[in-house]
């Protein structure tokens, strides 16, 4: 049966194009990947090679002819023993339908102030009443829960450089050679492109990979792993299969190190889809939130803070403690200021939380612990009962999570809103070495009560 | 189509249903991907679609060489491998065109996808991540204690990312199950391998790490075949990886909107006409007596008719409900797998 050769789409914006040149006539015989015609897309002049065989009927668009829409007849090929007189029976073509139009957009999570419940926070204590607690820094809470969790499972590793025979660069890993052996505590070499792919493969392959970064930093070199092929492959395969695993070592500013080893990566991953977020203050948190990351199903970007790891904290002695994601930790009440923020920032709003006080101004400290999923309902509860909120983290202004949230909080409280939300964030310079400056450049708990007095009008 | 100049004898060790099978799997990807490249003429497909027509005996030779439990991962010119990897024709061509009945639901397109079922992982967008990800995914076997291998493909132009020698080297140091496959088409793009390096030798590359490899003729399906069991055998014995660069050819330009002014259209014509991997075969069926030219002829019709109906499929399936938009962003259930 004699098929209409149609005017193909060369590239993906091409709506129309030139016929630039024939280089059949009818008549001519043509076999598949044969070229019949030039012709010119918006981009470039492109060869249309004929898919089909069979003897070139008619040619209904004249070389030269502009505007040519795609998927309009420009010529009627016809099979064996057919002849030109066929032509009129011509098939109206394989499937003119083209692509259904575009469909509206689905409708965005409705984030209308109205109708949506007036937002509770969450204030479950995180472990029962009268549990013993032990004094344990974060270093080796997080030790312990990376322990525990590979008791647990089996298909639980961790890799990284110098996590093994060295114990780790900054000794998180102590002693989990010696009980689990180097077929699931692995060094590896200085390659971070490298190992975080392969422990993203060794994630769609099964296991749960937790992967040590000496630093954050040091991730950058790998963040399209971490990214493109941990973060994105679960949607990109309708469900099929994502990256089980855990991202995690020392983040954001450790002390003298300057531009290259001091920045605070939150922001960057908080805003990726598919990545879920955790940076902990407290020791507690670490274990409690370590234990739920390696079990998540998910890829999760640890954050650790190298001058947190020797800071001590209650810890509750429980056999399986975990801390849930998206769950804020209130640590003070107070009804004057909604103090939030998260890793190492909480150093500095428990400190301005204690010298306002002195002064009579009563803060709210929220702790959200974990930036994807976040816990925007604790933090909008207690914003609509104090009407002031102050968001303090240690990373660049722009683009910042605070900015995220004080965003979230115009659109979901501006009417209890009684001031401006003010963000405390590092500078918006490359960190320096010089000790003056390095002061500078981070934020501090006098910027903090400075902030706290300007929306308080003190 | 023209014939070989020189008709090629059939090589001992494949029996008739072997070479029969070859044939059928490589005219399947080829017809398969004719039938992409005129659904995007239609408007059907969008984005960037990459054809594998001319590298079909690639993937047919290495899959010959697989057994159950293999693995797979390549880049975004993934048909052929998905097809070969005995993945639905019409799941796959849904996909190209967006649909509810495509592999991914309609949500990775041409370049992103994935079967868990046929232990296809992917269709990967970066040039060269898959690289890592494969050695990961035979990590993976190596860790559970099983005899599985990977086989990882990457083409000329990846061979030239860092991360690909970062994966050799720690291949080699933790005796990874890996079969690392270059896939050497002599472009990347438009630029030929001879402006993007000076050592065009691919697989000796494998040699600073320790690595064994051999260089492969890309156009023979049996002969791909051949080094696929060799590597596999490696792989399998615990020796760890092994590097096969197979020369091969894309007829085609690199995706469907490249004009491919980078190479004379006589180069082309010539690795058509006297290196074709399908005429290859059809020539040593007909002249071992393998198979008449009806034979033949009944074998293109059924191919055609698999396609026309992947066709058909891939646009009368719907397009994903709205819905969609919001799911499988994240896993709420641990996919649990024994060790
Ligand atoms: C990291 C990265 N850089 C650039 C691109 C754009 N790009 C897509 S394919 C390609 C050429 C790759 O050639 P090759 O590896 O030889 O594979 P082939 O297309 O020949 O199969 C380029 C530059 C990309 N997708 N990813
Ligand atoms: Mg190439």
């Amino acid at each position: 049966m004699a098929t209409e050769i149609l005017m193909p789409a060369l590239s993906p914006t091409m709506e129309e194009g030139t016929l630039a040149k024939w280089l059949v006539k009818e008549g001519d015989t043509v076999s598949s990947g044969d070229i019949l015609a030039e012709i010119e897309t918006d981009k470039a002049t492109m060869e249309f090679e004929a898919v089909d065989e069979g003897t070139i009927g008619k040619i209904m668009v004249a070389e030269g002819t502009e505007g040519v829409k795609v998927n309009s007849p420009i010529a009627v090929l016809l099979e064996d023993g057919e002849s030109a007189d066929d032509v009129a029976s011509a098939a109206p073509a394989q499937a003119q339908e083209a692509a259904p139009a575009e469909a509206p957009a689905a409708a965005a999570p409705a984030q209308v102030a109205d109708d949506t419940p007036a937002p509770q926070s969450n204030a479950s204590p995180d472990w029962p009443e009268g549990t013993e607690m032990v004094q344990t820094t974060v270093r080796e809470a997080l030790r312990d829960a990376m322990a525990e969790e590979m008791r647990r499972d089996e298909t639980v590793f961790l890799m990284g450089e110098e996590v093994a025979e060295y114990q780790g660069a900054y000794k998180i890993s102590q002693g989990l050679l010696d009980e689990f052996g180097a077929k699931r505590v692995i060094d590896t070499p200085i390659t971070e492109h490298g190992f975080t792919g392969i422990g993203v493969g060794a994630a769609f392959g099964g296991l749960k990979p937790i992967v040590e970064f000496m630093t954050f930093n040091f991730a950058m070199q790998a963040i399209d792993q971490i990214i493109n092929s941990a973060a994105k492959t679960l949607y990109m395969s309708g469900g099929q299969m994502g990256a089980p695993m855990v991202f995690r070592g020392p983040n954001g500013a450790a002390a003298r190190v300057g531009a290259q080893h001091s920045q605070d990566y939150a922001a960057w991953y908080a805003s990726i889809p598919g990545l879920k977020v955790v940076m902990p203050y407290s020791a507690s948190d670490a274990k409690g939130l370590m234990k739920t990351a390696i079990r998540d199903p998910n890829p999760v970007i640890f954050l650790e803070n190298e001058i947190l790891y020797g800071k001590s904290f209650d810890v509750p002695k429980l056999d399986d403690f975990t801390v849930p994601f998206g769950k804020a930790r209130i640590w003070r009440e107070g009804g004057d200021v909604t103090l939030v923020s998260w890793g190492i920032g909480m150093t500095y709003a428990m400190e301005a939380a204690e010298k306002l006080a002195e002064e009579g101004i009563d803060a709210e400290i929220i702790d959200l612990r974990t930036l994807r999923p976040v816990d925007y309902d604790t933090v909008l509860a207690s914003v609509m009962k104090t009407n002031r909120c102050v968001i303090v983290e240690e990373g660049f202004p722009v683009a910042s999570f605070s900015d995220h949230m004080a965003s979230t909080i115009m659109q979901r409280a501006f009417d209890y809103l009684d001031a401006p939300v003010v963000t405390c964030t590092g500078k918006d310079v490359p960190m320096p070495y010089a000790a003056n400056l390095e002061k500078l450049a981070l934020t501090s708990t006098a910027e903090v009560i400075e902030a706290v007095k300007s929306v308080t009008y003190r | 189509m023209a014939t070989r100049k020189t008709a090629a004898k059939a090589k001992p060790n494949v029996s008739k249903e072997d070479l029969l099978q070859y044939y059928r799997d490589m005219l399947l990807i080829r017809r398969f991907e004719e039938k992409a490249g005129q659904l995007y003429g239609m408007g059907l497909i969008g984005g960037f679609c990459h054809l594998y027509i001319g590298q079909e005996a690639v993937v047919v030779g290495l899959e010959a060489a697989a057994k159950d439990g293999d693995k797979r991962i390549t880049s975004y010119r993934d048909h052929g491998h998905m097809l070969a990897c005995g993945m639905d024709p019409k799941g796959v061509m849904a996909e190209l065109t967006g649909r509810e009945g495509g592999y991914s639901k309609g949500k990775g397109g041409s370049m992103h996808m994935f079967s868990k079922e046929k232990d296809f992982y992917g269709g990967h967008g970066i040039v060269a991540a898959q690289v890592p990800l494969g050695a990961g995914l035979a990590f993976a076997d190596k860790y559970k204690g099983n005899d599985n291998v990977t086989f990882t493909y990457f083409g000329d132009g990846a061979a030239n990312q860092g991360q690909v020698y970062e994966t050799y080297n720690m291949a080699e140091l933790w005796n990874l199950p890996v079969v690392f496959v270059i896939e050497n088409n002599q472009y990347a793009m438009g630029t030929s391998t001879q402006r993007s390096t000076h050592s065009p030798s691919y697989w000796e590359r494998g040699a600073a790490y320790g690595i064994k490899g051999e260089e492969v003729d890309g156009m023979d399906v049996l002969a791909v075949k051949a080094a696929g069991e060799k590597a596999v055998a490696q792989c399998r014995a615990g020796k760890g990886p092994y590097i096969l660069e197979v020369k091969t050819y894309r007829y085609r330009g690199h995706s469907m909107s490249d004009p491919a002014k980078y190479r004379t259209r006589d180069e082309v014509q010539k690795m058509r006409e006297e290196r074709d991997a399908i005429e290859h075969v059809r020539q040593m069926l007909l002249t071992g007596k393998h198979a008449s030219e009806d034979d033949l002829k009944a074998i293109d019709k059924d191919i055609k008719n698999i396609v026309n109906e992947s066709a058909e499929f891939a646009k009368e399936s719907p397009e994903p409900a709205l819905e969609e938009l919001w799911t499988d962003i994240y896993a709420d259930e641990i996919p649990q797998e024994a060790v």
